[in-house]
């Protein structure tokens, strides 16, 4: 039986760092080439769920309604980047802070003077309803099965993105040394538009996946948002690959701990203590990780390699 | 000096509080204001670090909190003369600085961001489920105490000249600190520590003896908070409120000496009378900030300075 | 002689103040407006106008003013902006108040100023017990009433083994609180997961499934947004085809569109319905969805009443508020048509009042609505009211 809770948990703590991983790819990129703290990177996981909310009344099949819905949170982080981000490149993160934090501030209402203040409905696709056995009584559910899957393709995809295209080269070289790409002769601020709409897109996609399981409401986009800083501050500022590596880790301990801390502690300490400390330190877990890893890596676990 | 005539007219209004409220027969401002001169003391003490230091602190809130619950908890245990509250508030979030400041000064830029939120975040998980006090439900202050043994804090108006007091002494102590050597290093180590380092100063020490000045008079802060609002609880720890007190500084103008007290004067009133007008407000607050950092760049503090150059 | 009595009469009633009657009535309204939970404080916004229509805008018959003001979700903001209405906007009578813990630190600001406090929503234990006062009446229930008549239902029912689940904050826990005295079973297990940033229960789920012996039934409350993602996410586990899903406030009419099929056949207990049998509720439902267009909730209901009490007493006391004891006096009577058909206070000012059990359904025009299956407590009062010293 704790075998195969463990297996379910396992599963619960991927699927939940797939998502992660899809809000910090773009954060993680846009951060490191365009040096850009982006708050406003979870109203655009926002959006997506939203926009996959509306085509879906629109369309009436999810298929159609999800690539919808990321193409449209495309074009809203495009037009973002052209019209106020672009100009904040250059200036103090703080400035930049300031500014996204006012975008989440105004998409956040933007979208409940638009749909209103009611939670929306996204179901899931007919299809990707149920459960399947992947161990003989352990049923998992199907939709997020689907998840880890398209994630751990993005995944791929990107790792080919980066690693054999030329786009790819100048996005790592831009990680590295963004200068030395602007004297190369690149035209800058289109690679910075197309890294930022692919940066959206990835976290619409997030939204879109996420609509189904939670609740499709304002303010969706900041609790993952926080969570999305501390992968990429874990994995090295810039590097998708380390985006990935702690993406999966935060999710595999976030889960473990509130699954069996509890239990673990009780082994220690009085069952009644365990029982309080127990999700207290679950809490805490993914904030201890972090403290621990950047007192032995100060600039995380993958930082590219020169700045 | 556009700045600091601004500044000085907000002071002698501010000081004026509770005569116009006394005139007009509003104690309601005497509230409204003396909160926002308890997060102008909380946004200087961000400042220190932030504005003069470059270091960007995304868990300020948690020295409020540390504060706040040091008040919360002597108060629940009988001790009620602030002036044991009030040296039990600083220290502890002294304390909590200097702790904190051995591992989370050895990062830099965004990290630094990030490991700062970290402990705050633990900070705001560990009084959520101290059930001792109040746990998520926060903590109900049972009564204001005593200042040297006198129940003058019952009084609105003596505690709000105290809080007054306490602000206009963090301004002198941001102002006497720029000036001085130690601002002098901080704002080297802002614009390049390595050639600090390569002049033969302990940069680390700067640093740490800033952030824990810093914390210290946050913590002092949230004591105030606590003592006005007659509660503390894990509300006042969240990582937005870290987030609100960075927006404060920024839009006030980091670096200048009273660029806090602008910043979260204007943050605060603008929030609460623009949520009187509609429910909305947050569609018009939301580009205004964004016009503030596109077009008064150095906030609000710039803003005055250009005004005053002109002829 | 009789104009002597006459002017002397008029004298007095001109320079006591505590017999002078108002010539306005002024009542501050705090909910939610911003953030995530709007559409609550949407709900109880519509419902306050909606009651004051009914009126004909006139509290007792004389003109009236609500002051809505918005608490933005912060125990924080809800103070301050309670300080405003009774400082500043001079407001008559404070009601509203969705949140526990911003009633909790709100309620001083008011009731130091002795102006009377009607919860439309939170019901906090500290406030039915020690800590109750003669200013401080509601409008809605005790946090602990409603599980308590799951616990019923679910004894009634000889179900033998249940898992509890519930956010960790005080309503949460006096849910938990609540359905433990009830209940006379078996406790599986127990969560309370943090709140409100909990979005997740996958865990908790696996959990639930791995217990042996299985449990017979899930108790959870998860108000507001959480309720959509519970109710989503654990008809998507499967659970809900296993163990039966017991909620209280988790399905409402603020909800169910976003939960949609995963509600269906969830049953929970209330003090209302909307198809709640009587002549006042017909009413309010029917002109609220004429007007509004839409279903209203629990919340709604309970803030309806809250203007229709206030109306009671105003009117009792021919609009004389200055006195005090006697609004008191009138507000205890609870002298008003209300939306539940019955209801009358409890010595903590909490109302007695009947408790149902209630199933989600499929509405004709293809939407969600919920119906009325029995009653499980009758006449019931709060387990607090024992230790409210207020004597009358």
């Amino acid at each position: 039986m704790t075998a195969l809770l463990l297996v379910e948990q396992t599963l619960n703590g991927l699927q939940l760092g797939i998502m992660l991983f899809l809000m910090s790819a773009g954060l993680t990129l846009v951060f490191g080439i365009m040096n850009l703290i982006n708050l406003a990177h979870g109203s655009l996981y926002m959006i997506g769920a939203y926009f996959a909310a509306a085509f879906l009344t629109l369309t009436g099949s999810f298929l159609l309604a999800a690539p919808l819905a990321v193409l449209a949170t495309l074009a809203i982080g495009v037009a973002v980047e052209i019209t106020v981000l672009r100009t904040l490149y250059a200036r103090d993160h703080l400035d930049q802070v300031l500014a996204t934090f006012g975008l989440i501030l105004f998409f956040n209402e933007g979208v409940r003077l638009l749909f209103g203040a009611e939670s929306l409905y996204l179901d899931l696709p007919p299809g990707l309803k149920g459960q399947v056995e992947i161990v003989p009584g352990a049923p998992y559910p199907l939709f997020r099965l689907v998840i880890i899957f398209v994630g751990l393709a993005v995944a791929a995809a990107l790792y080919a993105l980066v690693q054999k295209t030329r786009l790819g080269a100048l996005i790592r070289a831009g990680a590295s040394n963004r200068e030395m790409v602007g004297a190369l002769g690149v035209d800058i601020p289109r690679l910075f538009t197309l890294v930022f709409g692919l940066g959206a897109a990835l976290a619409g996609l997030g939204g879109v996946m996420a609509g189904p399981i939670v609740s499709v409401q304002t303010g969706m986009g900041e609790e993952i948002l926080i969570l999305a800083f501390v992968v990429i501050v874990i994995g090295g500022i810039g590097s998708v690959r380390g985006a990935l590596f702690a993406a999966l880790a935060i999710g595999i301990l976030d889960t473990m701990g509130r699954s069996f801390l509890a239990e673990i502690l009780a082994l220690f300490l009085p069952r009644e203590a365990a029982q309080t400390a127990g999700p207290t330190i679950a809490s805490m877990l993914i904030y201890l990780f972090m403290a621990a890893i950047l007192f032995f890596r100060p600039r995380g676990l993958f930082p590219p390699k020169v700045r | 000096m556009g700045a600091r005539f601004a500044a000085f007219a907000i002071l002698a209004l501010l000081a004026a509080v509770p005569a116009i409220a006394a005139l007009l027969d509003q104690p309601f401002y005497l509230d409204i204001f003396g909160r926002a001169m308890v997060y102008a003391i909380a946004a200087i003490s961000l400042n220190l670090i932030l504005g003069y230091g470059g270091l960007i602190s995304f868990g300020h809130a948690a020295f409020i909190g540390i504060g706040g619950y040091a008040v919360g908890i002597l108060s629940v245990n009988g001790i009620d003369d602030v002036l044991l509250q009030w040296p039990a508030a600083i220290g502890a979030a002294g304390m909590f600085a200097l702790l904190t400041g051995f591992v989370v000064l050895r990062t830099g830029g965004a990290h630094f961001i990030m490991i700062t939120l970290a402990f705050a975040q633990m900070l705001f998980f560990l009084f959520t489920s101290l059930e001792l006090y109040g746990g998520d439900d926060g903590l109900s202050i049972p009564h204001r105490g005593t200042l040297a043994g006198f129940k003058v804090l019952d009084s609105p108006v003596a505690l709000y000249y105290l809080v007054f007091a306490v602000l206009a002494g963090a301004l002198a102590l941001s102002a006497r600190l720029v000036e001085s050597r130690f601002g002098m290093v901080l704002r080297g180590c802002k614009s390049n520590e390595r050639r600090m380092r390569a002049l033969g100063f302990s940069t680390f020490r700067y640093k740490l003896a800033a952030y824990v000045l810093s914390g210290a008079l946050c913590g002092f802060a949230g004591a105030l908070l606590a003592l006005e609002s007659e509660f503390v609880g894990p509300s006042v720890l969240h990582w937005s409120r870290s987030g609100e007190l960075i927006v404060m500084v920024v839009m006030g103008g980091m670096g200048t000496v009273f660029g806090p007290l602008f910043g979260a004067l204007a943050y605060l009133m603008l929030g609460h009378f623009l949520g009187d007008l509609t429910k909305h407000w947050h569609v018009i607050l939301g580009p205004v900030l964004i016009l503030i950092v596109l077009y008064a760049r150095g906030g609000l503090a710039g803003l005055f300075a250009r005004l005053g150059k002109r002829p | 002689m009789k104009i002597r009595i006459a002017v002397a009469v008029a004298a007095l009633a001109v320079f006591s103040a505590p017999s002078h009657a108002a010539d306005k009535i002024k009542i501050g309204f705090v909910t939610t407006l911003t953030k995530a939970p709007a559409i609550i404080g949407k709900h109880m916004q519509d419902a306050v106008e909606l009651a004051l229509d009914h009126l004909d805008r006139k509290i007792g018959g004389l003109p009236t003013e609500v002051v809505y003001k918005d608490d933005e979700f912060d125990p924080e903001i809800g103070k301050l902006r309670a300080e405003e209405l009774v400082k500043r906007d001079r407001v008559d009578f404070v009601a509203g108040f969705i949140w526990s813990n911003v009633l909790l630190q709100a309620r001083h600001a008011v009731l130091r100023s002795e102006t009377f406090l009607i919860s439309s929503n939170a019901g906090p234990h500290e406030l039915a017990g020690k800590e109750c006062s003669p200013y401080f009446f509601s409008t809605s229930w005790q946090n602990d009433q409603t599980p308590e008549a799951m616990g019923k239902y679910l004894n009634d029912n000889a179900v033998k083994r249940v898992f509890v689940i519930s956010p960790n904050y005080p309503a949460g826990k006096d849910m938990v609180a609540g359905f433990k005295r009830a209940y006379k079973g078996e406790t599986s297990g127990e969560v309370l997961t943090p709140w409100p940033q909990h979005n997740d229960w996958s865990a908790e789920f696996a959990r639930i499934r791995a217990i042996n012996p299985r449990p017979e039934a899930v108790f959870a409350f998860y108000p507001g947004g959480a309720g959509i993602n519970f109710v989503k996410q654990y008809a998507q586990s499967g659970l809900k085809e296993l163990i039966p899903l017991y909620t209280v406030f988790t399905t409402d009419s603020t909800t169910l569109r976003a939960q949609g099929d995963a509600a269906l056949g969830i049953q929970s207990t209330m003090f209302w319905g909307p198809d709640l049998p009587n002549e006042t509720n017909a009413k309010f439902v029917g002109d609220f969805k004429k007007k509004y267009g839409y279903i209203p909730s629990f919340y709604a209901a309970q803030s309806y009443d809250s203007i229709m009490l206030i109306d009671s007493a105003v009117r009792a006391v021919k609009g004389k508020i200055e006195d005090k004891d006697a609004v008191r006096a009138a507000l205890r009577r609870a002298d008003f048509k209300t939306v539940r058909g019955f209801m009358r206070f409890n010595t903590n000012h909490f109302p007695i009042q009947n408790f149902y059990l209630q199933e989600v359904v499929k509405a004709p025009d293809g939407g969600f609505d919920t119906r009325i299956k029995g009653v499980v407590l009758n006449a019931h009062a709060d387990a607090y009211g024992k230790e409210c010293p207020m004597k009358w």
